[in-house]
């Protein structure tokens, strides 16, 4: 593989995939041109080129061998966790909660990354495990810690969307892995049980969202507003939409966060039913594949980080979608690929670039190194 | 799923794997398509629902407030007119920070504290919804500049609109009322319309203002603008012009309003000039009055107290609200009481200069008497005497009957005045019902000269001679109405009126009439008219003993108030007038030269403006300020008046 040449490798690519990352991240482009009112400033060429570069960056990664990915697996968790107690600290003495490490060209959000590392670590742990091992309750106590601090350091920023997203990744390569469904039975019954005393753990803002997504007509102007009036350019974009440029709900200023959370409204009321079909396609094909990937491979690691990846992906994009037609509260998740942002974009890019790259190698049976045949 | 047994082998392991991929898989794919069914739902199923919430958010209808119907004068001048008007309004709800907000408009309007906390009242009384008027009369160049800075204040939007200007100012202060704000009892009974809510919406609050307001106020137009959240107008996409309300034509003549109105000058009085034969008011002024136009953007606390605290009463419109024992003004209604008793006019009575009931002594105003007085020499030479007796001798239901003839002791539904007073033609029943005595004869002494009980408002002063004048029951109005008719005669022998009106003739034409120095410097126009002097407080018998204190030698409060009623042209009557000057001391040297100059305006403007151009030179020298506690000589209203021991002094 290392010997083919630049046009063999590009050949090798499955390029259904990234025709739809493609047309997915020049339609988002369109959008946010859209929602500036017809300007490439602030946000379509700021974002184009971040498009571009992470998706250059994204083909690279691609390039990168299964082992490799297995290495960084604990060292990139660790170091993650550790920049989400940096966020912590610097939040602390700068006084507020702060999510993002400046790092100049972008404003990195650890919390974005841990999404990816908790899948990592995670499939590197059920790789080495002995397999009659893995249906044993002591061997799970290691995965939860790993779940545990993440999920506690962004609980504490507090991002209540991004903890149940990497608390939801970690879960499903743990049931993935093949631990007892017993337990995941047992568990959601429990956490059933739990959700009204978890209520009485969150902040007021986050309650009152939940409590405003169970009626949101009960408060249309105050914490409601955002998702009547999401509802209402989505509803009001009818078939095909009222036409480029022509959002009202958008361009007066109804719907907020246009640019980011919201997109796909904006883009809903502009572009129709059909706009959001073609949105949803997209989707569908980018995470249809993922599982595609996950089932031909031929090693515990790579098929749990490949079907890991996937279904956070997916989670990513059913929350975003959920929250704008009014099926889950806010919660402040954006959506891959084509809200404006440079870490989300950047986790998109290189959850895809690892998936490409386990794509790649899908039939190594052999990892370069460990016990993987035990 | 995934027993212990799958995991002994790789293959059981990948096996199970598949599984579990394929049901999370699964759940995937059946969420997606319940994604898929909610977007089909959202904007095809519901697509008119949340097309018409969409269309709800964007587009909103301003009203636009009907412009006021102008109010003009009998030839079609203006009296009350609307003026373009820039203003600034507040919505509450759009406001994202009060404090920040008030504080730059406040700099960039210059706005007073007490506008501020206004302000702030409203927000937290009023709906959030409705704009709150921050500012109005802006000028043009202020309103540029504020609407570059706009952008940075949320819910802050500049209006063009209209305000009520009255060219006249005070002159017509009392006559046409002033706009304002309708009161919350106003918004209710107009069944809540949003239109009363409006700041720049106003209703009629005194005056022809008030009562014409269903006429003036027009219906209100709207504009549909696309407003974004914020509540910003981005542009306008349809509107609906406003119709102006009706034109209102009064009967008012507005030169002679502004001259009588500057004619008073300094005074506190009023002028009512009428058509003697149909009853149009062609002045009605009512001195002090306020400025109209200082309502018309709402009037500030300081005003409004100044206005409260003047004991001249600027608020008051003397001319319907004022009453006033008509003094001697009220003799030719003696008379005609007289007359129609039998009394012969050559019939001749003695006055040695009192009348004596019971060991009461009742005096006339010439402490020498009058000696040997027929009735045309008791009306121009006003002897009180004359009237003690002869109106005894009618007896009071008589000089009632009379009176009520004349417009006394009424209102006048037709007139488009609010409160108006009615005042009272006396009767022995009115004064048990009213005060629960029987009537005295004194009672009667005291109403044949237009004292005691009889009480009129400066309007009925000015119907009265009209009805003298014309002999026909006209009635006041203000509403010009081409089509009205003359009406009927009164039920009086017009023999009698002719001898009466002769007698008002002498007054002002004949020699020793006690308005002699009033003659119309106007050939061939003379005026008939009757001056009086109402006391407004009591002489005691020890006083007019020492002798009677010259009015210039009391507190402004205390001087007697003057009165003159007239008519002219004698011979072919056509206006008749009413003056009554508060506290300016006798009906001759303060009432009757005012009557002399309005009068004159109608047939001679010129004579008149030079005559009031040389008075008002004279007032601007006399020093300003009240004359009430200084014992300064008050402004004479005619600096060159009355030698002392001319008889212009009557009861």
């Amino acid at each position: 593989m290392l010997n083919s040449t630049l046009s063999e490798r590009l050949r090798s690519l499955p390029w259904l995939l990234l025709l739809t990352v493609l047309a997915l991240g020049t339609f988002g482009l369109c959008v946010l041109f859209s929602a500036a009112g017809g300007s490439l400033q602030p946000w379509a060429l700021n974002q184009g080129v971040r498009f571009a570069a992470f998706f250059v960056m994204m083909l690279v990664l691609s390039q990168f061998n299964l082992t490799f990915w297995i290495r960084l697996a604990y060292p990139a968790y660790i170091a993650v966790v550790l920049m989400l107690i940096g966020v912590e600290i610097l939040g602390a003495v700068g006084g507020g909660s702060q999510r993002w490490l400046d790092l100049g060209i972008i404003r990195l959000q650890p919390s974005e990354l841990m999404k990816l590392a908790i899948i990592l670590a995670l499939a590197r742990y059920f790789h080495y495990l002995p397999r009659i091992e893995a249906h044993r309750l002591s061997s799970l106590v290691q995965p939860a810690i790993m779940i545990a601090i993440p999920m506690g350091l962004v609980m504490l920023q507090p991002d209540l969307g991004t903890a149940l997203s990497i608390a939801f990744g970690g879960i499903i390569v743990i049931f993935l892995a093949g631990a007892r469904m017993s337990l995941f039975v047992g568990g959601g019954v429990a956490l059933a049980a739990a959700i009204p005393i978890a209520i009485g753990f969150l902040h007021d803002y986050q309650r009152r969202r939940i409590l405003i997504f169970l009626d949101p007509e009960a408060d249309p102007l105050g914490a409601g507003y955002h998702i009547t009036q999401s509802k209402i350019a989505i509803g009001s974009g009818g078939l095909s939409g009222k036409g480029f440029l022509s959002g009202t709900q958008s361009h007066l200023q109804y719907l907020p966060e246009l640019h980011t959370d919201f997109i796909f409204a904006t883009m809903a009321e502009e572009w129709g039913f059909l706009g959001m079909l073609f949105v949803l396609a997209c989707y569908v094909i980018i995470v249809g594949w993922g599982i595609g990937v996950a089932l031909k491979c031929k090693t515990q690691f790579a098929r749990l980080l490949a079907m890991g990846l996937a279904c956070t992906l997916f989670f990513y994009i059913f929350i975003n979608l959920a929250m704008v037609m009014g099926f889950a509260p806010v919660v402040g998740i954006p959506l891959p690929l084509m809200s404006y942002g440079g870490s989300a974009m950047m986790t998109a890019m290189i959850l895809l670039g690892i998936m490409l790259s386990i794509d790649r190698q899908h039939e190594e049976r052999v990892l370069g190194e460990g016990p993987s045949s035990l | 799923m995934g027993g212990g047994i799958g995991l002994q082998s790789e293959a059981g392991r990948e096996q199970m794997f598949s599984r579990r991929t394929l049901f999370v898989g699964a759940a995937q794919g059946g969420l997606a398509l319940l994604l898929g069914g909610r977007m089909a739902y959202l904007s095809i199923f519901e697509q008119e629902k949340y097309r018409l919430l969409a269309e709800d958010n964007r587009v909103s209808i301003r009203l636009i407030p009907p412009r006021r119907g102008w109010i003009v004068d009998r030839n079609g001048k203006p009296l009350a007119v609307n003026q373009p008007d820039y203003r600034l309004e507040l919505i509450p709800e759009q406001v994202q920070n009060l404090d920040e907000t008030l504080t730059g408009l406040s700099q960039l309007l210059r706005l007073a504290p007490d506008e501020l906390s206004r302000i702030r009242k409203a927000v937290e009384d009023q709906p959030a919804y409705l704009p709150i008027e921050v500012a109005s009369g802006i000028a043009w160049d202020d309103f540029a500049a504020i609407n570059v800075r706009l952008p940075e204040y949320d819910g802050v939007q500049p209006v063009r609109g209209f305000t009520r200007y009255y060219p006249d100012g005070s002159g017509t202060g009392h006559l046409l009322g002033y706009v304002g704000a309708p009161t919350r009892e106003q918004y209710l009974d107009a069944d809540r319309d949003p239109l009363f809510l409006h700041p720049a919406f106003k209703v009629g609050k005194d005056g022809i203002e008030k009562t014409s307001d269903k006429k003036l106020r027009g219906m209100a137009g709207a504009r549909r603008v696309e407003v974004n959240a914020r509540g910003r107008i981005i542009r306008d996409l349809s509107t609906l012009n406003d119709t102006p309300g009706d034109t209102v034509k009064l009967t008012i003549d507005r030169e002679l309003q502004a001259f009588a109105a500057r004619r008073l000058g300094p005074e506190s009085g009023s002028v009512v000039v009428m058509d003697v034969w149909t009853g149009d008011i062609i002045t009605l002024v009512s001195m002090p009055a306020y400025d109209p136009n200082a309502f018309s953007d709402g009037i500030s606390h300081k005003e409004w107290n100044a206005l409260v605290a003047d004991e001249r009463n600027p608020l008051m419109n003397k001319t319907v609200q004022g009453l006033y024992p008509p003094g001697s003004t009220f003799k030719p209604i003696t008379a005609l009481a007289a007359l129609a008793h039998g009394v012969k006019p050559d019939d001749t009575v003695f006055c040695p200069g009192s009348y004596n009931l019971g060991g009461h002594r009742f005096a006339c105003w010439k402490r020498g008497g009058h000696g040997t007085v027929s009735l045309d020499k008791a009306i121009y030479q006003s002897c009180n005497v004359y009237f003690y007796t002869k109106g005894r001798e009618a007896g009071i239901d008589a000089i009632s009957d009379i009176a009520s003839k004349f417009g006394l002791g009424q209102s006048f539904s037709g007139l488009e005045l609010p409160n108006q007073r009615e005042g009272a033609a006396p009767t022995p029943e009115w004064k048990q019902k009213r005060y629960k005595q029987a009537w005295r004869v004194g009672d009667t002494l005291n109403a044949s000269i237009g004292q005691g009980y009889v009480l009129m408002s400066p309007l009925q002063m000015a119907l009265m001679a009209a009805r003298l004048a014309s002999g026909r029951a006209v009635t006041p109005r203000l509403i010009a109405n081409p089509k009205a008719q003359t009406p009927a005669e009164i039920d009086i022998d017009p023999e009698h009126l002719a001898r009466v009106r002769y007698g008002m003739f002498l007054t002002v034409n004949g020699p020793g009439g006690t308005a002699g120095r009033s003659r119309l410097p106007i050939p061939g126009v003379e005026m008939a008219g009757k001056t009086g002097t109402a006391q407004v407080r009591r002489i005691t018998a020890a006083e007019r003993s020492r002798g009677v204190i010259n009015n210039a030698q009391l507190p402004w409060k205390f001087r007697d108030h003057g009165h003159f009623v007239a008519y002219a042209p004698f011979d072919e009557p056509r206006y008749a007038i009413s003056v009554v000057v508060e506290h300016g001391g006798g009906g001759s040297a303060a009432a009757a030269p005012i009557a002399k100059d309005v009068m004159t305006f109608m047939f001679a403007p010129e004579i008149a403006m030079k005559s009031l151009i040389q008075l008002e030179a004279a007032w601007n020298m006399v020093p300003q300020g009240p004359p009430i506690d200084t014992g300064q000589p008050a402004p004479a209203p005619e600096p060159t008046a009355t030698p002392a021991g001319t008889p212009d002094r009557d009861a």
